[in-house]
């Protein structure tokens, strides 16, 4: 069921590593197809260079219930600009071939309408690590997580400071690669400070599971990188790195914003534990 | 959040709130304690005589049910001469059927201790049917509409306003109803220690779409035993008009085990389906998830949604509850749209012929009574559901039929209609 450490598809050994680097992992998030297709996968490889150590490719989607003002304004543009959900393939293959593990976060009607076993055997051979479903429970995903056994990728869900241990006991015992907590309740969206929530809902986790526990919604900056780092296995980072994109005067000043707060963001998760 | 012995059995993971194939509850997992905390309210309400006998209650005092039959023979001489029977949920207080949805989720509101109340609205209905109730029973109420939809239904929004709710208008996306769903649902998961969302059809996740049809179903439930009382038969089909469905299920429930009883849906046929500027799902759309259930759904072939038109921002909306999907696919309910033209030509037949001015959406079901009524003819026995009363739409009806002094009068549309020898209408 697990896949190979070493030859797998999934983010395992990228943990593995952390663990003996005694840190935690970082985790960047960028949809495709802002500020273009081919804008957005050199911003992803530009992510892996600067340190990040997984790439969260997200599908953009018209009705995105789980993001906030930042995500869902480039999702817009970039399905005004024309990106396909096959245009995924493309950024998985380049994280791929850069050195990390990309893996695909998308609402579930995107997968559905592809054809899950199909949409699971094309990303695998795009070099795909796995998916991460904003949307979908475990409780209806028979078929992802059928096809999911059949490939090997990565299968994360997430778990929110509401969930019941019950529920975690439940979401996680169905994860693969790590889970997702959200730190708080609310949309995807930079903030200035997370409290104490995200540590009590990495705790309640990691009191029912065995796997990585990531943090994600609401870091911003190499500072809360830190601070997550000291308790939880990885920090995810997505609108705070959209915004370098969205509010770059053009893409090579982009990317210089990209490169710097990834840099910083990589500093923190070294400098938690 | 220290609980000394945690229970940590997992539990068994199964797919809520299916009818047949379509339904679920395809939502991020921070709303799943609220649905389960909302589920097991209504199961323990629907069996509690308290809760009853408040809701039975308010609806007798307030809502001013049981709602009338109306038996409408000049509109039936357009309508093929068939006898024809309008359920009056026009009526009822706030104008529409989405008060009997909204009061009895009032009341599970603060049974369930909450303080805050959220809704979408499309066309301003169940807007200012949960502005109305939020006033009545004390509680915080933001009602999310999209930006194209407050301004064509401008006079709901100074309503709302009116009875101390927050008027949001979302400017993101197609700026309608779905978009208006999209922003409570985000409310929702932020502020759900304390915020219901009272949705306002019978789409969404698990508990919804069988909660909010348990609500209408008083609709069918009554109309049933009138039309029994007045004809002293069964109706030959039951009409209805669908947006997300609640009308209809309201008023269909009832009937399912009545075999001889065709329920019929009229969906939004927009410019027609060849334009694409329609929200007509079951003649042109294929199975998909949005919002939280897995239903016919208007997609592109990547799965992203499609932008919907209808003249009546009440039946805009790219999806539809799932049970009308199951009875759809099953065969027990047949689904028919009516065009904007259509719906519009109904509208004005019923204020001109009975003095009865209904709502752009209920429009629609009565253009397919006019057409059902002629192919089954003289003998046949309609029921139609009249889900809301026009006074909203007098905006959008004095644009399309020119009513306003010095506006030019559109083309085709200004001729009065009048009946033929054989039942037809000359429009």
């Amino acid at each position: 069921m697990t896949a190979d450490v070493t030859t797998g598809p999934g983010v395992e050994s990228v943990f593995a590593r952390c663990r003996e680097e005694g840190r935690a992992a970082l985790v960047c998030y960028l949809p495709v197809g802002f500020p273009s297709v081919e804008g957005s996968v050199r911003a992803m490889v530009a992510m892996v260079e600067a340190g990040a150590d997984i790439i969260e490719v997200g599908i953009p989607y018209t009705d995105p219930v789980m993001d906030g003002p930042t995500v869902a304004y480039a999702a817009d543009q970039a399905l005004k600009r024309g990106v396909h959900v096959r245009d995924v393939f493309t950024a998985t293959q380049a994280v791929r071939d850069a050195g990390a593990p990309p893996l695909v976060m998308t609402y579930w009607n995107l997968v559905l309408r592809y054809g899950v076993p199909t949409f699971a055997r094309d990303l695998k051979a795009a070099g795909g690590a796995g998916l991460i479903t904003p949307d979908l429970i475990p409780d209806e995903a028979a078929d992802w997580i059928g096809a999911s056994d059949e490939t090997g990728l990565d299968r994360v869900f997430l778990v929110a400071p509401s969930s019941t241990d019950q529920r975690l006991a439940a979401v996680t015992r169905q994860c693969r690669g790590f889970v997702y907590a959200v730190s708080h309740m609310g949309v995807t969206g930079a903030r200035e400070s997370l409290g104490d929530a995200a540590k009590v809902i990495v705790e309640r986790t990691k009191a029912v599971t065995e796997l990585p526990v990531c943090v994600g919604v609401g870091v911003s900056g190499g500072a809360q990188a830190a601070e997550i780092a000291a308790y939880a296995d990885g920090v995810i980072v997505g609108s705070a790195l959209v915004r370098c994109l969205t509010e770059a005067t053009d893409e090579e000043a982009g990317l210089t914003a990209l490169r710097s707060l990834v840099g910083e963001l990589a500093d923190g998760v070294r400098s938690g534990s | 959040m220290a609980e000394p012995t945690p229970d940590l059995t997992p539990e068994p993971l199964e797919r809520l709130g299916r009818f047949g194939d379509f339904g679920g509850r395809f939502v991020p997992e921070a709303l799943i304690p609220a649905l389960e905390e909302l589920d097991e309210a209504r199961h323990k309400a629907m069996v509690d005589p308290e809760f009853l006998g408040e809701l039975e209650r308010l609806h007798r005092t307030y809502t001013g049910r049981p709602s009338i039959i109306t038996e409408v023979p000049r509109f039936a001489e357009h309508a093929g001469g068939a006898r024809v029977i309008l359920k009056r949920e026009d009526l009822n207080h706030t104008g529409s059927h989405k008060i009997n949805n909204v009061l009895a989720q009032a009341l599970l509101t603060k049974r369930m201790g909450k303080t805050r109340v959220i809704a979408e609205t499309g066309a301003g209905q169940h807007g200012v049917a949960t502005a109305t109730a939020a006033a009545l029973m004390g509680l915080e109420c933001v009602v999310y509409m999209g930006k194209v939809d407050t301004e064509r239904q401008a006079l709901n929004v100074a309503r709302m306003r009116m009875l101390g709710a927050e008027v949001v208008a979302v400017p993101t996306g197609s700026a309608t109803l779905k978009d208006a769903i999209n922003e409570a649902l985000r409310d929702w998961v932020a502020n759900v220690g304390h915020t219901h969302y009272i949705l306002g059809t019978v789409t969404g996740p698990h508990p919804f779409p069988e909660m909010v049809r348990d609500f209408h179903r008083i609709i069918g439930v009554e109309a049933r035993s009138q039309v029994l009382d007045l004809t002293g038969r069964l109706p030959d089909a039951v009409i209805a008009c669908v947006g997300g469905g609640s009308n209809a299920m309201g008023i269909f429930h009832r009937f399912i085990d009545d075999p001889d009883v065709r329920l019929i849906g009229v969906e939004a046929g927009g410019e027609g389906i060849e334009s694409g500027r329609h929200a007509a799902r079951f003649a042109s759309a294929d199975p998909g998830v949005l919002h939280g259930t897995f239903s016919y759904l208007m997609q592109d072939d990547d799965g992203q949604t499609l932008e919907t038109h209808s003249v009546s921002a009440g039946l805009d909306y790219p999806s539809v509850g799932p049970e009308h999907s199951h009875l759809r696919d099953t065969g027990r309910a047949e689904y028919r749209y009516a065009t904007d033209d259509k719906a519009m030509e109904a509208f004005r037949l019923l204020c001109r012929t009975e003095g009865i001015i209904p709502a752009l959406e209920s429009s629609h079901a009565l253009a397919g009574a006019i057409e059902v009524g002629r192919e089954l003819g003289p003998d046949a026995l309609l029921l139609v559901n009249l889900s809301g009363r026009g006074d909203k739409d007098m905006h959008t009806a004095a644009e399309w039929f020119g009513l306003i002094d010095g506006e030019a009068v559109p083309e085709g549309r200004a001729e009065e209609p009048r009946a033929t020898g054989d039942g037809r209408t000359q429009l």
